[in-house]
């Protein structure tokens, strides 16, 4: 049984029809990468899968249970943890207060270790914990909206983007935790414009565009894949067969 | 704010630090204890009370230095856990002697001003007010929701002490829970249609609120007796022991003290009374800060989203904060019924909310000290202003204008963090 499965899930914004029919599944300890153009559905995947928006056809299951219709914040707590498009840190709060609600429902004795280990992974965190989160730089921010995530202790990790707008230093940093914490247990699906770094992290891949799955296989197969060299390696056309 | 600082402190240090407060006590303490005003043959003179102020230095000294000792109990098993790490932000220290100032004068106040009926009645209100914006700003200041309909829950409490000892014969005491309850119904039920509305659409809404409380008020002249109000409401007694000249039925707070019968000892007592529900209040809205709930507050404010994609219930944040905020307004109401006497809808009408709102926002959104220094302005500056008559709500105006231009995010405008790990350097 899969850990994450999207059954034939459509979503709609209104009148956008944003997922058309998506199948998708996600096992327990893998690196599933997804990637797309803009536009193509990824964030919406994954926020479907909070139920915001609430998928309109199809159904969603996590870890045997259906989660397709559950309160978002049920469906967090299962042990899912986000880091969203966009960070969505908390602005006027400090850096560490900041942690501390990724951490609101973890146990609270493993408040001390897990901080630590946010700050050994990010020191300027650290050094920032008593900053308005919103007068971090960007890429200070995006850190942050990583380590509140794993504040959480997630079972599972959506990652939406996590390199944007870092340095090659940091972004290197990031795939590097990614596989770190894949390691030790953590199941990652991750979205990424960084096709090449996210598929060659990914133990599989999927490609989204305009709402539906149209290519699927190994981290490999697909970095090798001509289609997807031509249109996310390279840049340049759309692939053509539904 | 006991987190602020982490860092035992040598013995110099906790002298020097405890002369600082004690020299602030000092500049504060000259105007409004050092010096009064007399009627000496029937002129005015200024009269020097020296040893009063010093009584009041001393004691902010050695408050002090007993706050910084059980600072350093508190905080030493946290520190333990801190040492590891580096040290961040500084700490504000100045701004909790102005706050343990502040508390000192509003103990002595009384005591300086004995007799001076005018000044306690107007610092009563005063109180009043900080009350109302503390409880205010649990709903605005931290969870982000514009509510201009405050003064319902104000009057829901009013009324529910106001019929409730007429029609029952409740007590003050007795009825405080149950009209913090009923606040807090109105509270959840004001809450529940709104939870999908945010900023001016919010603002709007509980506006509406507001005046259908308030209008209920006015035209359901069996329940509430309508524009005329409620009448006789029974003063709040000291222990049972009622604030009236002697008589033959029973004691009084005059008579089982040994004291001679004085309206001001009322006064005074309910001056003491909101004193110390306004500070219960205080400690209860700084406690829950600290709390899950009141972390969950702001972040709800900063991102609902985010806040549910990490599990919380964005629902039941806003309902506590609407059903909190409420319950203390109902507290105050409780009190104002008690401290008039009478009631009628023309004292919670819209500007009412404006005043509460103009404190919360001008004293600088979720800090508490601003509030009080808000209050203060607002209460004050228009009784100072009655020389001025007609000109009297033009500078009164003006001088809200100046304060938004000088400090536009209100006059204490830094957000006191929840949480600090680092011990400050
Ligand atoms: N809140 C919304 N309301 C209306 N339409 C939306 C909303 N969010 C997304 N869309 C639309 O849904 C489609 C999918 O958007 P989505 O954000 O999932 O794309 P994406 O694959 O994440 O793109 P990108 O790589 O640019 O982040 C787009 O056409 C977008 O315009
Ligand atoms: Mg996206």
């Amino acid at each position: 049984m899969s850990m994450l499965t999207f059954a034939g899930v459509h979503a709609h914004y209104g009148a956008i029809h944003a997922l058309r029919g998506v199948d998708i599944h996600v096992e327990e300890g893998e690196i599933v990468t997804l990637i797309g153009a803009n536009g193509a559905g990824k964030s919406t995947l994954m926020m479907t899968l909070f139920g915001q928006p609430r998928a309109s056809q199809g159904s969603i299951s996590y870890q045997g249970r259906d989660i397709t219709r559950m309160a978002t914040h049920d469906i967090s707590r299962q042990g899912i943890a986000l880091v969203p498009e966009g960070r969505r840190i908390f602005p006027r709060m400090t850096v560490l207060e900041n942690l501390q609600m990724g951490a609101t429902f973890a146990k609270p004795e493993h408040f001390d270790g897990d901080i630590k280990r946010v700050f050994e992974l990010f020191p300027v965190l650290e050094a920032r914990q008593a900053q308005r989160a919103g007068t971090l730089s960007g890429g200070e921010q995006q850190m942050l909206a990583i380590g509140r995530a794993l504040m959480g202790r997630p079972t599972l990790l959506l990652l939406d983007e996590p390199s944007l707008g870092l340095a090659p230093l940091y972004i290197k940093l990031i795939f590097r935790t990614i596989e770190a914490l894949n390691k030790e247990g953590m199941t990652i699906l991750l979205v990424e414009q960084n096709a090449h770094h996210a598929l060659k992290v990914a133990h599989r891949g999927y490609v989204l565009q305009h709402g539906g799955i149209v290519l699927t296989g190994t981290g490999k197969e697909l970095l090798a894949s001509p289609e997807v060299r031509a249109a996310y390696l390279e840049g340049g056309a759309e692939i053509s067969h539904a | 704010m006991g987190l602020l600082i982490t860092q035992p402190k040598g013995a110099a240090q906790r002298l020097k630090d405890g002369v600082g407060a004690a020299l602030i006590a000092l500049v504060l303490g000259v105007p409004m204890l050092g010096l009064a005003t007399a009627d000496v043959g029937g002129a005015l003179a200024v009269i020097t009370r020296w040893p009063l102020l010093a009584g009041f230095v001393g004691v902010v000294f050695v408050g002090r230095l007993f706050f910084q000792w059980l600072i350093d109990i508190f905080s030493l098993r946290k520190k333990r856990r801190e040492q590891a790490r580096p040290a961040v932000a500084k700490s504000r220290p100045w701004l909790t002697w102005i706050g343990f100032a502040a508390l000192g004068l509003a103990v002595m106040l009384p005591i300086a001003f004995s007799g001076n009926r005018y000044v306690i009645d107007t610092a009563t209100t005063v109180l009043i007010y900080v009350m109302l914006g503390w409880g205010l700003n649990v709903v605005v200041g931290l969870a982000g929701l514009l509510d201009l309909g405050y003064v319902a829950f104000y009057a829901v409490g009013a009324y529910s002490y106001g019929l409730l000892s007429t029609h029952f014969g409740w007590g003050f005491w007795q009825t405080l829970p149950v009209a913090g309850l009923l606040a807090a119904s109105f509270g959840l039920l004001l809450g529940w249609p709104t939870l999908r509305l945010r900023g001016d659409y919010l603002a709007i809404v509980t506006l509406g609120f507001g005046e259908i409380i308030r209008l209920i008020l006015l035209n359901w002249t069996e329940f509430s007796g309508g524009p005329n109000g409620v009448n006789s409401i029974p003063r709040p007694t000291f222990f049972g022991l009622p604030f009236k000249p002697d008589s033959d039925d029973g004691a009084t707070f005059a008579s089982f003290f040994h004291l001679e019968y004085s309206p001001d000892h009322r006064v005074t007592f309910l001056y003491y009374l909101i004193l110390a529900l306004a500070l219960l209040t205080n400690l209860f809205v700084s406690r829950l800060r600290k709390l899950p709930v009141g972390l969950a507050w702001e972040a709800v404010r900063e991102d609902e989203l985010a806040c549910k994609a990490m599990g919380i219930n964005v629902t039941n944040i806003k309902l506590s904060a609407f059903a909190i905020g409420a319950m203390l307004g109902g507290f105050a109401g409780v009190f104002f019924a008690a401290r008039q006497g009478f009631i009628s809808p023309e004292s919670f009408v819209f500007s009412e909310s404006a005043t509460i709102l103009a404190i919360v926002v001008l004293g600088g959104m979720g800090s508490q000290l601003g509030v009080v220094i808000a209050a203060l302005l607002l209460v004050v500056l228009p009784e100072l202003g009655r020389d001025f008559s007609e000109y009297r709500m033009f500078l009164f105006g003006a001088a809200m204008i100046l304060i938004m231009v000088w400090r536009p995010g209100g006059i204490i405008a830094k957000r006191e963090p929840t949480l600090r790990l680092g011990a400050a350097a």
